[in-house]
């Protein structure tokens, strides 16, 4: 009876097993992830918002820092003038409205690196509305083909930066440095307009890319000059959008792509499990590769907004190209809008016939586009050859020795000059890479000339020599020569492998395979 | 003369302000009283969010007093009938904010800044430990048990 009982009741268990099983499998192909990010990207000026204090990184502990920054009582805000332009020509770079009057507000709460208690913000009329970016998505593994990502912008607004803190767990407690504290930013609001990490980072790649071309921002993630929020969600097609959770400041592009990528995988298996998403702050742990939840700032989030009563309104002049030190003429500063990076890809594919793929990287990559400009202005190397040396051989060099391709010394001379001697077949290419590799030690502007000629890696094309190294290949193997003899056309190619081997790849192979074919034949 | 004179002055601005109307009234009117509201009761859940809020603690019945009497004070002006108006953030809605060039004209005066902190450390501000991961905090109370275990 008891065996009985028991057997009945495995089935129950595995029978509801089963239904959970099949329902999970049915939600999962139907569930859609939703991204929006938000942006804060530290404006490039020389003091912060409103005060006179230096707004730079890694300064003296606590040392640029005015008394308004840190919130003595009866000091007063006063906006700086360049915050004012950097956001506006940020702003028209993303097709944003400017506002003609915005304002600012206070957002409270209570931490020690934010000494006022608020911050000020822009809340109720931001500096500008509704814009939108276009980036093109391709990650080299993961995308096989480039394709087109838009997503709108809600609102761009200047903010102040908070102090930070340096977490002492072992003690509890927390060291505070205010120089960050009052730095200029933007925040940058995005509709949730993307599907997964790889459009993330691809879009965050493209806005670095634009604040960068418009000197508004360093766009350093690694220094924090520009960091992502990002919301992720789940829903399923067509639905509206379901309870998210917001993973704070993330420091890098790649970090971006796996910490939605997990957040994602996460929330997935959590929903398949009978589990409910709430919606909580996370945090991404970049070396255990996870997000995790944080204590929240305050369990009511009540941030109780005012108007900020220091400040009257800002007003900037949207029709002329007059302007005053109070009101800035919004037209006068469209003027200086450089050619964008949607414009230098779309110039790359028409003017020098790049496939997207590669105007994509060179683009993304602005040194190695400065490279490209140089060595082509002159119409006389083919474009595609000097794109693929820089994205394949000078990439592959820099990433070996890990270093930034912003690092990379190499001059336009030096790249010129080697660029012609591969082109003109006076190098081949591995002696190419091993140059390069020599260029980065070398002495400032080293000609590549003078490294091959004192390493002895000049290319043989002197017939003379070239006849005697294939003379010495030919009878230093007999087999080979006989199999070709007979027919086996095949071997030919194995007789020209040892006969580089032989002279370490300096022979011009071209001249070399034409003259032990014809010493072959004889 | 002169005393003459200063009487005149004051008769004649007697005269001018009964052939001008103002609007500021000549005796006091009461207009803020005319509504009595009920006596305030604050319930305990909104004192623990305030409290939370604003870092203020009022939990005895002076502070919730004090609270309530507040929050009466204020309610008095909520009859007047504000349709149709914008509200008025500033009274200086109607000037540019001004802007001043970008230029390091503050700052470096660390003495200065740290001078009224009772705990520094390496010229850090010393605080309470703030926002960190929730797992951070779990490591350290293990820690903690650990190396109590260990005393």
């Amino acid at each position: 009876m008891k065996y009985i009982g028991v057997t009945n009741q495995l089935k129950k268990c595995t029978k509801v097993i089963n239904i959970k099983r099949d329902h999970s499998t049915a939600t999962n192909k139907n569930l859609q992830s939703v991204v929006g990010l938000e942006v804060h990207a530290q404006l490039n000026t020389k003091s912060k918002l409103f005060s006179g204090a230096q707004n730079t990184f890694g300064g003296l502990v606590n040392n640029c820092v005015s008394l308004f920054d840190a919130a003595i009582p009866g000091t007063l805000p006063v906006l700086n003038r360049k915050c004012v332009e950097l956001g506006i020509l940020t702003a028209l770079a993303l097709s944003c409205k400017v506002n003609e009057v915005s304002s600012f507000d206070r957002k409270h709460y209570f931490y020690a690196d934010l000494p006022a208690g608020y911050q000020i913000t822009q809340q109720r009329a931001p500096l500008a509305i509704d814009g939108v970016i276009n980036f093109q998505v391709f990650t080299p593994g993961v995308h096989k083909k480039p394709y087109n990502k838009s997503s709108k912008i809600k609102q761009i607004q200047l903010e102040q930066d908070s102090g930070k803190s340096l977490h002492d767990s072992d003690l509890k407690r927390s060291l505070v440095d205010l120089n960050r504290a009052g730095a200029p930013l933007i925040e940058l609001v995005f509709e949730p307009d993307l599907e997964d990490g790889e459009e993330a980072a691809a879009l965050v790649k493209e806005l670095v890319l634009i604040v960068q071309r418009l000197g508004a921002c360093t766009g350093r993630m690694e220094e924090g000059a520009l960091r992502v929020d990002a919301n992720v969600s789940l829903r399923r097609y067509g639905e509206p959008l379901s309870t998210r959770t917001e993973i704070k400041n993330i420091g890098s592009i790649r970090g971006v792509a796996a910490a939605i990528r997990h957040e994602i995988e996460r929330q997935r298996s959590l929903l398949e499990y009978g589990g409910k998403i709430i919606n909580e702050t996370r945090s991404w742990d970049a070396v255990n590769k996870v997000t995790v939840a944080m204590r929240d700032k305050e369990v009511v989030q009540d941030y109780r907004y005012m108007p900020e009563p220091n400040l009257p309104p800002l007003r900037v002049n949207l029709r002329t190209r007059e302007e005053t030190q109070d009101v800035l003429s919004v037209p006068l500063i469209k003027d200086r809008i450089p050619e964008l990076p949607e414009d230098s890809r779309r110039k790359l594919i028409e003017q020098f016939s790049l496939r997207p793929e590669v105007a994509i990287q060179l683009v993304n990559e602005p040194v190695l586009l400065h490279y490209f400009l140089e060595l082509t202005n002159q119409n006389t190397r083919n474009p595609t050859k000097v794109a693929n040396l820089l994205l394949n051989d000078l990439l592959t060099v820099l990433n070996k020795r890990k270093v930034d391709v912003e690092d990379c010394v190499i001059t336009i001379r030096q790249i010129r000059e080697l660029t012609d001697m591969l082109l003109n077949k006076q190098i081949n290419l591995e002696i190419c890479r091993k140059v390069l590799d020599e260029l980065l030690d070398s002495a400032n502007d080293t000609s590549p000339l003078d490294i091959i000629t004192k390493k002895g890696w000049s290319i043989v094309t002197d017939e003379e020599e070239i006849i005697k190294h294939c003379t010495e290949v030919i009878e230093n193997n007999p087999k080979l020569v006989k199999q070709y003899k007979e027919g086996k056309v095949k071997v030919f190619k194995a007789l020209l492998g040892i006969l580089a081997k032989n002279t370490s790849n300096k022979v011009d192979m071209s001249i070399a395979a034409a003259k032990m074919e014809e010493m072959l034949k004889k | 003369m002169n005393f003459n004179n200063i009487t005149s002055k004051i008769l004649f601005f007697r005269l001018l302000s009964k052939r001008f109307s103002t609007k500021i009234p000549a005796a006091p009117v009461v207009t803020l009283e005319n509504r009595q509201s009920p006596k305030l009761k604050v319930d305990s859940n909104t004192i623990a969010l305030l409290e939370r809020l604003s870092l203020v603690k009022c939990n005895n019945i002076e502070g919730v007093e004090v609270l309530e009497d507040s929050i009466s004070f204020a309610d008095k002006i909520l009859h007047i009938n504000t349709d149709n108006v914008e509200p008025l953030y500033s009274v200086l809605e109607n000037e540019n904010l001004s802007l001043r060039f970008d230029k390091v004209t503050q700052g470096n005066c660390q003495t200065d800044i740290l001078k009224n902190a009772t705990v520094t450390e390496d010229d850090y501000f010393v605080a309470p430990p703030g926002n960190i991961p929730l797992h951070e905090v779990n490591d350290n109370e293990c820690n903690q048990s650990l190396k109590e275990n260990e005393n």
